[in-house]
Formats: structure tokens, C-alpha cells, sequence
């Protein structure tokens, strides 16, 4: 027995995989569900509730998606090059606090016309840096970006939480490490009256199509997959291979940055070391989730944000232990994992 | 006749209404050694996959020494000693020797492990065969030829008796292919019974007692190696006459490329040392050396990917300077690569992905940074049609190419150029006969457009087919030229031990 690409994926197939995966994560959290004593019909029916029955919560579900659709191209984009960039987390955090030092330090009261676009910049320079030093320690040394991008996930955090307790916190937070905000002008217009969600979603989904259009069109994107596919036959056709990668993962960790960057200027308007309930890990889960397509990863985004809202709010109606909700998620993540390897691979005997 | 261990009883299998093998029978006995001979496509990798139950047969059975293999089980064939050493080899680069002869057969319950006595059997199974490597090397850090003995070497220590071997010789340079037949041979001699599978004529006839041969999923004929001949052989294997293309006399013009003691260093290693030849249009000069030589190195050199450390190359009689790949596609160099599936093509890419990438940046196939994909597609489209690419379109995934229409592809993007230098490295290395003939009449019609070709080779045949003249390449130093006609194999055969060397002192 063995597993094999399949060349042509039925239409079918595309839709009805999915739809299968959500069935058998729903029955397989129903087991719990009903052990916790709850009915296991309505606690499905309050997952749907939970993330889209009001305008609140439909909203609230968008805006969750947000740092999810940029940490998941963020790893797309990377892992399509090769580039193995599990550090989304640590340069989320960095492009968060690089915003939250130079917003509240040094722009004082600059229109939002020029402080917006200038700390998006900000954010994603920041995360470019973090996901460059280990790209270099690859180029240079052949040191796994495995290993050093994860591990500077955490300096990257404890660095945040020197900063938010030290220099740039916030002297008016009754002592807890929260780092000054930036300021009101500053913060991303709202998409929505009277909810959280804000102009990052609209950035977030332009950028994917953004990163689409570059990958399946641009000399670029034919390089820099040449290069992920086969560095050997990417030198003999002349594809320059540290060049193309370093800018991969400038795009990259830009991305991760600025998904913290916008968590900030679009929700929080300050840092936190809870700031990221794991978006850059998430973000990884995403992009396998999505077949690594950009496309693929704002709905990958949407289920994942969906599920995580949803079964929230079904663990808060039904009064059922919340840890039952983060099973349902991590059931529906896993069996949407093997529901994309089915539609893409057949099994052969 | 020996005792049969083998039976192969009328086995078939489709894919889809492709009959890969159409009930085929066959046996093997004792300490036999059988080639099973096809080209690509033929089927022999599925029947080899059917017979260690890789594979579920449609029909028919197999039986080890009389008593039917249960079908679609490995263990089962192992166990019933039947050990395959695949195409692909299927080893972990990141464990060593022992460890990857050992996995698969420790039991995962066991607490202690194995490792003492998997050890001493492999030392003395490695003793008995001659097939010497070092159990504790990472296995990445083998050759492939190397790795072959270590894939070998699992079969056995699985206490196989039936060893099939697919492909052993596609990946291995001469010497390595050698050195692995006379293994064969002596397993035969201790009792193993052996099948390997082949489209070389000349390895099959040195080495197999019997050949058998299939064609398009069914088997046209079996032979005594001693009571047959090469072109029989390649008769029934292809199915109709194929001829190898011959050189036509022809006026070579003036010189294009030239190098004047040129080296090259590699990790503070002279890879070639003062080596000096002159390349005229219209002529195939042919390089040949044993593999570790220098080829490679020379390949890389004039492609573009190496540079020089000193020494003068004239290109259309002017002197330059270290040519970028994109010099040197620019200055109408075509390149045919040694390593097809890694460096000639991206397999997981489209096919007029590969036609163009060397040429992305050429304004007709992108303009602002945008890949212009009909233009691409149509130039794809026309090397497909001129160059006889057969198995897919432009759309399709590379990697799904056999072998010879991958090099027809690589060949066709270059020629489609009509360069005026042509650098093929091993541009026939594993390919079967009938596209061996078609690179062959590609190479010689560039050749008479005018094309100036360096053929660097290490197969006899093919450099004394095609070469004007030859100079052998042996340690990084380059012969001097001896004009094609003037030369046989034998004396070839010694200007590849360095014997030109003693006459120049
Ligand atoms: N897994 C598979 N799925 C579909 N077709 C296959 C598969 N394996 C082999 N084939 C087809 O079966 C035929 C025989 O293939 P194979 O046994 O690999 O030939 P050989 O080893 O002689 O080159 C070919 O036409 C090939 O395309
Ligand atoms: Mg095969």
C-alpha cells in the first residue's frame, strides 16, 4: 500500500473531503460532549451560533481570523520556498512591540495618514529581521532554520516581556506588564461600527490575493518555488538561490510582523505577553490546512477562527468545561488535515 | 535444469486500462542469475513490485519453492526470503549502516536491543560478499554506490535468497557497475538466485545466465545469454531494428571555445589541473574518463555553475572572464546536465516551467516581472512537437516524464536555440536503447548545423559514435586530442588508464 499525488482532483472530491472532516471531528467531540452531559445536537447548533449567530459574533469571528489569515501566509509563503519559518510566533510578537515603541515614543500626535502606514512598516520590518538572522545562519552556516526560528520564538517574547515591564511600560496600568499605547490616531480605522473588527481584515484579504497573483504570475514566484522545489536545478537554470530566498523570508517574517503589528494597532492598541493566543503557531496549521495557496489560506483562517469562536461560545452556553471546546477545535483541525492529504493523495495497491 | 525456487504463474495487473503486465509467467532456479530486460514502461518494475508485495496482482499467483506467496504482503516475501533492492533506493540518509540495516526487523517491544549481534552478522555477511562499508557511517554520507551495497546488504541480513534488483546499475558510474556485477555473480556462485532488472544489452549479456524480455506488459521472449546476441536483444526489446545513428564525414569550421591550462579548485582540491582543448564548430569532441575524474567538475565549469581558480578560456576567440549562468545561456551555450532529474528539470514543476526557467528573464517570456505563460507555454509546445516529447504536455508535471523524454526535453530547449556550443554531460546515461538512438541523431544533426559539441562521457560507445576527436580525462589532467577514426576501444581503454601520460615524458 502506498500513498500517490493525485493528478486530477475531482470537484467532488474538493468539496465533499471537507464537509466529511467537519462530520467526523463533530461526531468524534460529541463522545465528550454528551459525556460532559450536555445534548450533543444543540451543542452543535451553538458552535454555528457562537461564531456567526449576531453581528457580534460574526464580527468578533473576522477579526479572530485576521492575525490568523497573515501568520498563515507568512508560513505559506515560506514553506512553499523551502524556507522552514516556524518563528511566526516570536515575529509576531516583534512587529507588536516594535509598533506599540515607535507609536508610543516617537510619532507623538502624526496624523494617521502618515503614523498608520509608517508603523504597518514598522511591524513588518521587524519580523523580516527575526526570520533573517536564522535565513543567514542557513546561507552561511548551514544551521536548520527549524531550530533557530523556533528558539527565537522565545527570545523574542522574553525580550517582549523585559520591554513591557521596563522601559516602555505603561505606568498607568496599575502595575501590570502591558506596554504604553500607542496613540488614538494611530489605531486602524474600524470595518465595522460598534464591533472589533478593523481594517486589518481588509489588508490581510488583499494581501493574499496579492501574494496569489505574485506566485502564480511573477518571475519571482516561479524562482522562488524553483528554489523550495530543487536548489540543485534551481543553480543549473541560474536562479540566484540566496537571493531569492532572503526574500522570501523578508516577505515572510514581514507578514508574521505585521499581523502583530495590526493585532495592535487594529484591537489591543497596547502589547501584552497574551497578546497572541499562538497565532504564529496557528498560522502553521493554517498553511498545511490550505495546501500552502494563498487563496486556501484565508478560508483555512475563517474555519479555524470560526471553530475557535464557535466552540467557545457553545462551551459558555451549555455550561460545559471550556478545555471540551479546545478539543472540538484541535479534533476539526486534525481531521481537516487528513481530509486535504485525501483529496490530494490516492492510496495505491 | 536446477531446482526452481521461483514461479511467476501468469500474473497480471492494470492501471486503469493500462495493462502494466499481461499474464506473465516465469521461473527462476538456484543459483541463477536472470536479467529481466524491457524498456521503460515495459512493466518490469510492477511485476518485481507484484512478486514482494508492493503490489496486489489482478490474476495469477507466485510461489517460493512450491508454496504460494500470500499476495500484497511484504513481510510475507521477506519472510519467505525474497529481498528487493529498489529503483529508488529506500534507506534514511540521517541513520547510519547498522541502524538501517537493522529497522524493520527489531521487534519494537524488545528492551534490549540487537545492536551487538546485528553487528557481527553484517560483518561476516559483508565479509562473505565483499561488500565492504563502515556500519557506523551516516548513510547521507555514502556514495551511491555505497548505499546500493547497503541496500544489498539489508536484503541479505534479512537472510534473503531471492535478491531482485531494480535498476542497479541506472545510478551507478562504470566502475560501481562492476564492481556490483561481479558481487552478483559470486552470490550466484554460493547459491542465491538473482533478478535484475536492465535496458543495457551490454550488462545484461556479461552478467545473466537467462534474460528475459518484456515489452509492453507482456513477455515476447526469453533467452540463453549465451545463445543470443545484442541485437536480437534489442530487436525483441524494442519491438522493431534500431540503429545507433552514424557520424557522416563533414568540414568542421573555426574554433569557438577554447581552454589554455585551466584549473580548478574545489574545497582546496585541484579538481582539473592545466587542462587545455580546443572546440571548433561543427565537431564533437568528445571527453572520456572514468567517473571521479573530473567530468563533473569540467561539465560544471563550462555550464556556468563553477569557477575557474586560473588559466584562460577564449570564447569566439576573445577571452573571458567567469561566466554567470546567465552569460553563458546568453552567450549561446546550450548545457545538457549530467544529473537529468535534479539539475536538468524540476520534476515537481510544469514542463514549459522547465523549458523556460533558464530564459525567465528573457524579455519574450516576461515583461515587468511578469512571466508572459503563453509565450512560455507555446515555446514549450513547439520543443514537444519538434523533439518528440512524449507522455505529456506543457501542463504536465515533469517528473511524470520517463527518463527519455525528460532529456529529449532538456536537449529541446537548448537546440531549440540553435546554440553554437553544446556542453551534454552523460547525455545518454540510462536510457534505453531506442532513446539512446534519438539523443543520439540530435546530437549529430547539431553537429552538422554546425553546433560545436563537447561530449563528455564515460561510455565508449557513445564517444567513439559520436567524436570528431577524443582526449581522456583521467586524475583532472586532459589528454591530448586523438582524431575518432584512428583510435578503437582498446586504445581508448588505455588513454582512460593515463597512458598517454608516459609518452609525453
Ligand atoms: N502506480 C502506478 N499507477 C499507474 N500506472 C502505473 C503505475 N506504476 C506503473 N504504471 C504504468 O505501468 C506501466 C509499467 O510501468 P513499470 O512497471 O514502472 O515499467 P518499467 O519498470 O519496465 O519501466 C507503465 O505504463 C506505467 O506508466
Ligand atoms: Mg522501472
Amino acid at each position: 500500500m502506498r500513498f500517490e499525488r493525485r493528478e486530477h482532483r475531482p470537484l467532488a472530491l474538493v468539496i465533499l473531503t471537507p464537509l466529511l472532516a467537519i462530520a467526523a471531528a463533530l461526531a468524534l467531540s460529541g463522545i465528550l460532549i454528551a459525556a460532559a452531559g450536555a445534548p450533543v445536537l444543540e451543542a452543535y447548533w451553538r458552535i454555528l451560533v457562537g461564531a456567526y449567530g449576531s453581528r457580534l459574533s460574526a464580527t468578533e469571528t473576522l477579526t479572530r481570523a485576521t492575525p490568523l489569515m497573515l501568520t498563515g501566509l507568512a508560513a505559506a509563503v515560506a514553506f512553499r520556498a523551502r524556507v522552514w519559518n516556524i518563528g511566526g510566533e516570536g515575529q509576531f510578537y516583534l512587529g507588536a512591540i516594535a509598533v506599540a515603541a515607535v507609536g508610543s515614543q516617537l510619532l507623538g500626535n502624526a496624523p494617521g495618514y502618515l503614523s498608520i502606514p509608517l508603523l504597518l512598516i514598522t511591524g513588518a520590518v521587524a519580523g523580516m529581521i527575526l526570520l533573517i538572522i536564522p535565513l543567514w545562519l542557513r546561507l552561511k552556516f548551514s544551521v536548520d532554520e527549524v531550530v533557530t526560528s523556533l528558539l527565537l520564538n522565545f527570545v523574542a517574547v522574553l525580550v517582549v516581556s523585559m520591554l513591557i515591564d521596563g522601559p516602555l511600560k505603561d505606568p498607568l496600568a496599575f502595575g501590570w506588564p502591558q506596554s504604553q499605547a500607542v496613540p488614538d490616531v494611530a489605531m486602524l480605522p474600524k470595518l465595522v461600527f460598534r464591533s472589533r473588527l478593523h481594517w486589518g481584515f481588509g489588508i490581510a484579504l488583499i494581501l493574499a490575493f496579492v501574494i496569489h497573483f505574485a506566485q502564480s504570475r511573477t518571475v519571482f514566484g516561479l524562482k522562488s518555488r524553483a528554489a523550495g522545489l530543487s536548489p540543485e536545478g534551481a543553480v543549473f537554470a541560474g536562479v540566484p538561490l540566496a537571493r531569492t530566498l532572503l526574500l522570501v523570508a523578508c516577505v515572510s517574517g514581514g507578514l508574521a510582523g505585521l499581523a502583530g503589528a495590526i493585532e495592535v494597532m487594529g484591537v489591543k492598541g497596547y502589547v501584552t505577553t497574551d497578546l497572541s493566543p499562538g497565532f504564529g503557531y496557528s498560522g502553521i496549521v493554517v498553511a498545511m490546512l490550505a495546501g500552502l495557496h494563498p487563496l486556501g489560506v484565508v478560508l483555512a483562517a475563517l474555519f479555524t477562527a470560526t471553530m475557535f469562536v464557535g466552540a467557545d461560545g457553545m462551551s459558555r452556553a451549555l455550561k460545559i468545561p471550556s478545555y471540551i471546546a479546545d478539543v472540538t477545535v484541535a479534533l476539526s483541525l486534525i481531521t481537516m488535515l487528513v481530509a486535504v492529504f485525501f483529496a490530494q493523495y490516492r492510496i495505491r495497491r | 535444469m536446477t531446482e526452481t525456487v521461483l514461479e511467476i504463474d501468469r500474473v497480471s495487473k492494470s492501471f486503469g486500462d493500462n495493462k502494466a503486465n499481461d499474464a506473465i509467467s516465469m521461473t527462476l532456479g538456484k543459483g541463477e542469475i536472470v536479467a529481466l530486460l524491457g524498456e521503460n514502461g515495459a512493466g518490469k518494475t510492477t511485476l518485481m513490485s507484484i512478486l514482494f508485495g508492493h503490489y496486489m496482482p489482478d490474476e495469477g499467483c507466485i510461489r517460493v519453492h512450491g508454496v504460494d506467496l500470500p499476495p500484497g504482503k511484504p513481510r510475507a516475501a521477506i519472510h519467505a526470503g525474497i529481498g528487493m533492492v529498489h529503483q529508488h533506493f529506500s534507506l534514511a540518509p540521517n541513520l547510519t549502516v547498522l541502524e538501517n540495516v537493522m529497522t524493520g526487523t527489531e521487534k519494537l517491544w524488545s528492551f534490549r536491543s540487537e545492536t551487538g549481534r546485528a553487528r557481527a552478522k553484517l560483518k561476516s555477511l559483508a565479509e562473505r560478499f565483499g561488500l565492504a562499508v563502515d556500519p557506523d557511517a551516516r548513510l547521507g554520507d555514502l556514495s551511491i554506490g555505497e548505499q546500493q551495497r547497503v541496500e544489498i546488504l539489508k536484503a541479505l541480513y534479512n537472510d534473503a535468497r531471492i535478491l531482485i534488483l531494480d535498476e542497479p546499475t541506472a545510478v551507478l558510474t562504470n566502475l560501481e557497475a562492476e564492481t556490483l556485477f561481479a558481487t552478483l555473480k559470486e552470490m550466484a556462485r554460493q547459491g542465491l538466485s538473482l533478478i535484475f532488472i536492465s535496458h543495457k544489452l551490454d550488462e545484461v549479456m556479461a552478467t545473466a545466465d537467462r534474460v528475459v524480455v518484456l515489452r509492453g506488459g507482456k513477455l515476447v521472449a526469453e533467452r540463453r545469454s549465451a545463445e543470443t546476441s545484442r541485437d536480437e536483444l534489442a530487436e525483441l526489446m524494442v519491438g522493431h531494428r534500431v540503429a545507433r545513428p552514424v557520424r557522416e564525414a563533414h568540414q568542421r569550421g573555426e574554433p569557438v571555445l577554447e581552454a589554455a591550462a585551466v584549473s580548478v579548485r574545489v574545497d582546496g582540491v585541484d579538481r582539473l589541473k592545466e587542462i587545455s582543448f580546443r572546440l571548433h564548430a561543427g565537431e564533437v569532441l568528445g571527453i572520456i574518463g572514468v567517473s571521479g575524474n573530473g567530468q563533473t567538475v569540467l561539465a560544471r565549469l563550462l555550464s556556468g555553475t563553477l569557477a575557474r581558480s586560473s588559466g584562460d578560456i577564449l570564447l569566439y576567440g576573445e577571452a573571458i572572464g567567469d561566466l554567470s549562468v546567465a552569460d553563458t545561456v546568453a552567450a549561446g551555450i546550450g548545457r545538457v546536465p549530467e544529473d537529468r532529474t535534479h539539475e536538468g528539470a524540476i520534476g515537481e514543476m510544469a514542463v514549459w516551467e522547465n523549458a523556460v526557467l533558464e530564459r525567465i528573464d528573457e524579455p519574450r517570456f516576461s515583461r515587468h516581472g511578469l512571466v508572459d505563460r503563453k509565450a512560455a507555454v507555446a515555446f514549450a509546445d513547439t520543443i514537444i512537437r519538434d523533439f518528440d516529447v512524449r507522455g505529456g504536455g506543457p501542463l504536465t508535471r515533469t517528473r511524470l516524464l520517463s527518463g527519455g523524454n525528460m532529456q529529449k526535453l532538456i536537449l529541446g530547449r537548448n537546440l531549440a536555440e540553435r546554440p553554437r556550443i553544446l556542453i551534454a554531460a552523460q547525455p545518454a546515461r540510462g536510457l534505453d536503447e531506442g532513446a539512446v538512438a534519438a539523443v543520439h541523431a540530435r546530437i549529430l544533426d547539431a553537429r552538422k548545423a554546425g553546433t560545436a559539441v563537447l561530449l563528455i562521457s564515460e561510455d565508449l560507445d557513445e564517444v567513439i559514435g559520436l567524436a570528431d576527436r577524443i582526449q581522456a580525462i583521467v586524475g583532472g589532467r586532459l589528454s591530448p586530442p586523438v582524431s575518432a577514426d584512428e583510435v578503437d576501444a582498446r586504445a581508448l581503454g588505455l588513454m582512460m588508464a593515463g597512458a598517454w601520460k608516459k609518452e609525453a615524458a
